[in-house]
């Protein structure tokens, strides 16, 4: 299988709908004559035209609409959001509108939008430039919200999501864009709300989802050469609709459970999935939850700092160390 | 100007005369003494050369993500912060290198804020994009784009709330007249006669995207139009009309509480950030706003013209401005970087003064 970094899975997967569905267009600021803010709609534009991928003005609130308006009438738009950090000016349309218009139609009417782009901190680029709203987005009725934290998911979740008939939220990385990973070149998607053991164990089991998997398998590495324990890394990658069976299985199997995600805590995603636990697998725990999650601040531009804000292997592994 | 032949505001800055020279005459600039005069000149070198130091820094992998420089747009901030008086504010957005050395700010504080340094105005916490200088009545540094346009008007509406008489001067990219909340602000500045200018500074680009393929009608400043503001296109490149005509907008937003939208024609040299291609524009037409419009160059040449400034001092001033720019590189490096308590201050007011606390409850939820 091809060695493929996660950026050009995304574009694997955006030029494979584009060419599967006529209907599917890319809509976003920079995204056609630029190739994208991060790449990852390079030469896209070349290859279905100025029809299909669309630059916009920076007005997002006004094209996420327009995409929500048109995914009314059968068009598929993907949107790009150069950051997540900038979907706040356009919460009214990503929420107002995409979430209830089914709803409020009784049924009439549905959105099958995508609404996509880098959602992370880690970059130095500061509190308005870092944000992480999938808690946000996943308190919605009517949306959908994944988080790939691989090449493979975000490829095989792009192609879910562009064919979902629902609106679907996908949270990048920055920083993982230039990882590689092996990516089958056929066909494939990762269905929705399917998570993913992407590391058996049998002591702890390490929820986490984004970029919190990597720093999980590498926790789970440490924690296996240096102190003799064998964690489960459970990776979400879809937080709605959310795998419940695949994360009871693992409580079921490990007994011990630490969440770790780059959402800061407070209603953050983990505080659902504790709950969850809480509720279905109580009898089946030997020791409380455990949380790792970024700092609860906004997010810090000093870059030392920073790098303490989010959780690293060290925070997870420190965690998993209370209850093992 | 003529200039960006691709957008179609070129035709009508064309037709304008050159006007500079007249605007020079105009009281607010006839009523400078030479010190004054000189004093523009060497803020518009000192922010020049402040950012080409930290183009430096920035390639030493000292400065984290990005790094917008105002290098060619120098006049904007200058000429309009030159004529800042006690009850004057001013706000832009992350493009405010500019704006806050011609405020005030030092290059020290300036230069550890990109290192994210304890000594930085932000204490290291906001970085390029987030400058602020509130006791310099300069209100940011804003990363989201327009996100400060209302902002602006807010400040506006206190001025006028408490009675008084001043002025806003919010900042913004011809990107980001394309935002919704530009629109919001404009009308409701117009309907509450808020004292308040919104400067667009129309550098011709937002990224890589051209005026013409952002924007679809021209000049931008005529959307004050359709809120019954005053609006005017000026020559941004040239700090006589800069200062003349924001003056008067100064003076309308004083005397009488009206809002203006002036549109000044500018020009940045660099990428957009530091991770620019630049694939959107010639290198030939970076080559001729370098050689024809530097707003630096132009007043120089002006200043010499007219006797005020002699060589010597011209190099003086720009010798003393590399060293300044020096020395706070040297600053940030010896600066510390803020202590790990740092990311949990300033978050809360009330956090911060314990012993006035009036709300009850835990505020900070970590594992
Ligand atoms: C709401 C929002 N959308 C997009 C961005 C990304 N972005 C930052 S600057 C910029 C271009 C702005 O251009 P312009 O307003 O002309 O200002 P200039 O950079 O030329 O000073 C874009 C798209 C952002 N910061 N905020
Ligand atoms: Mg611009």
């Amino acid at each position: 299988m091809p060695l493929i970094t996660y950026r050009q899975a995304i574009n694997d997967a955006l030029a494979e709908e584009l060419t599967r569905d006529e209907n599917v267009i890319i809509m976003g600021e920079e995204v056609a004559q630029f190739n994208g803010a991060y790449k990852v709609t390079e030469g896209l534009l070349e290859k279905f035209g100025p029809k299909r991928i669309i630059d916009t003005p920076i007005s997002e609130a006004g094209f996420i609409g327009i995409g929500i308006g048109a995914s009314l009438l059968g068009v598929r738009p993907v949107m790009e959001l150069m950051f997540w950090s900038f979907a706040y000016v356009a919460f009214d349309q990503m929420i107002n509108n995409a979430a209830n218009v089914r709803y409020m139609s009784g049924g009439l009417m549905h959105c099958p939008i995508v609404i996509r782009g880098p959602a992370n901190g880690g970059t130095a680029v500061g509190a308005t430039h870092s944000h992480t709203p999938e808690n946000f987005i996943a308190n919605t009725p009517g949306l959908k919200v994944v988080c790939p934290a691989t090449a493979y998911d975000a490829k095989g979740l792009m192609k879910a999501a562009i064919r979902d008939n629902d609106p679907v939220y996908v949270m990048e990385n920055t920083i993982l864009y230039n990882e590689k990973w092996e990516v089958p070149e056929t066909d494939y998607v990762v269905p929705l709300g399917k998570a993913d053991i992407k590391r058996e164990g049998k002591d702890v089991s390490i929820i986490a989802h984004g970029r919190a998997v990597i720093t999980s398998l590498k926790a789970a590495e440490i924690l296996k050469a240096e102190h003799g324990i064998d964690a489960e890394v459970v990776d979400l990658r879809s937080i709605r609709p959310l795998d419940e069976e695949t994360i009871l299985a693992s409580v079921r199997k490990t007994h011990r459970v630490v969440l770790v995600e780059e959402n800061k805590p407070f209603c953050g995603v983990d505080a659902q999935i504790a709950f969850m636990i809480q509720d279905k697998a109580f009898d089946d725990l030997d020791a409380p939850i455990r949380r790792v999650s970024s700092l609860d601040a906004p997010q810090v531009y000093s870059m030392p700092l920073e790098k303490l804000q989010i959780p690293d292997a060290h925070r997870v592994i420190a965690a998993v160390k209370t209850i093992c | 100007m003529t200039k960006k032949a691709s957008a179609p505001s070129t035709a009508e800055t064309a037709a304008k005369p050159a006007s500079g020279l007249a605007h020079k005459d105009a009281p607010i600039n006839a009523q400078l003494t030479k010190e004054q005069r000189i004093d523009l000149f060497r803020q518009m070198v000192r922010i020049r050369r402040f950012e080409e130091r930290t183009l430096r820094v920035y390639q030493q992998g000292k400065i984290g993500g990005f790094l917008h420089l105002y290098i060619g747009q120098e006049s904007v901030a200058v000429g309009t912060v030159s004529l800042k008086g006690q009850h004057d504010h001013y706000i832009t957005a992350y493009r405010d290198h500019g704006h806050a050395l011609a405020v005030g700010m030092s290059m020290n504080e300036c230069m550890a804020e990109l290192q994210g340094k304890y000594t930085g105005c932000s204490k290291g916490k906001g970085g390029s994009m987030h400058y602020f200088a509130p006791d310099k009545n300069f209100w940011g540094g804003h990363g989201i784009v327009g996100g400060q346009t209302p902002l602006g008007a807010g400040l506006a509406f206190g001025l006028k709330y408490k009675g008084l008489k001043g002025s806003c001067l919010c900042f913004m990219g011809d990107g980001a007249v394309n935002q919704g909340a530009f629109a919001e602000a404009l009308n409701l500045a117009s309907l509450w006669a808020l004292p308040v200018v919104f400067v667009i500074e129309n550098n011709g680009y937002s990224m890589g995207t051209s005026l013409a393929r952002s924007s679809a009608a021209t000049p931008l400043a005529k959307r004050a139009d359709g809120y019954a503001m005053d609006w005017e296109v000026l020559n941004g490149a040239n700090i006589w009309e800069v200062r003349a005509r924001t003056a008067e907008a100064m003076k309308r937003a004083h005397e009488s509480c009206r809002p203006t939208l002036l549109e000044m024609d500018t020009y940045r040299y660099r990428g957009h950030s530091m991770s620019d291609p630049e694939k959107y524009r010639d290198k030939a037409e970076v080559e001729e706003y370098k050689a024809k419009h530097d707003p630096i160059n132009l007043l120089r040449a002006d200043l010499l013209a007219d006797g005020t400034l002699d060589e010597a001092t011209a190099t003086k001033i720009d010798d003393e401005a590399k060293a300044e720019a020096d020395a706070s590189a040297k600053f940030a490096d010896e600066s510390p970087f803020p202590p790990p308590e740092e990311i949990f201050r300033d978050v809360y007011w009330e956090t911060d003064n314990p012993d006035k606390r009036t709300s009850q409850g835990r505020l900070f939820f970590n594992d």
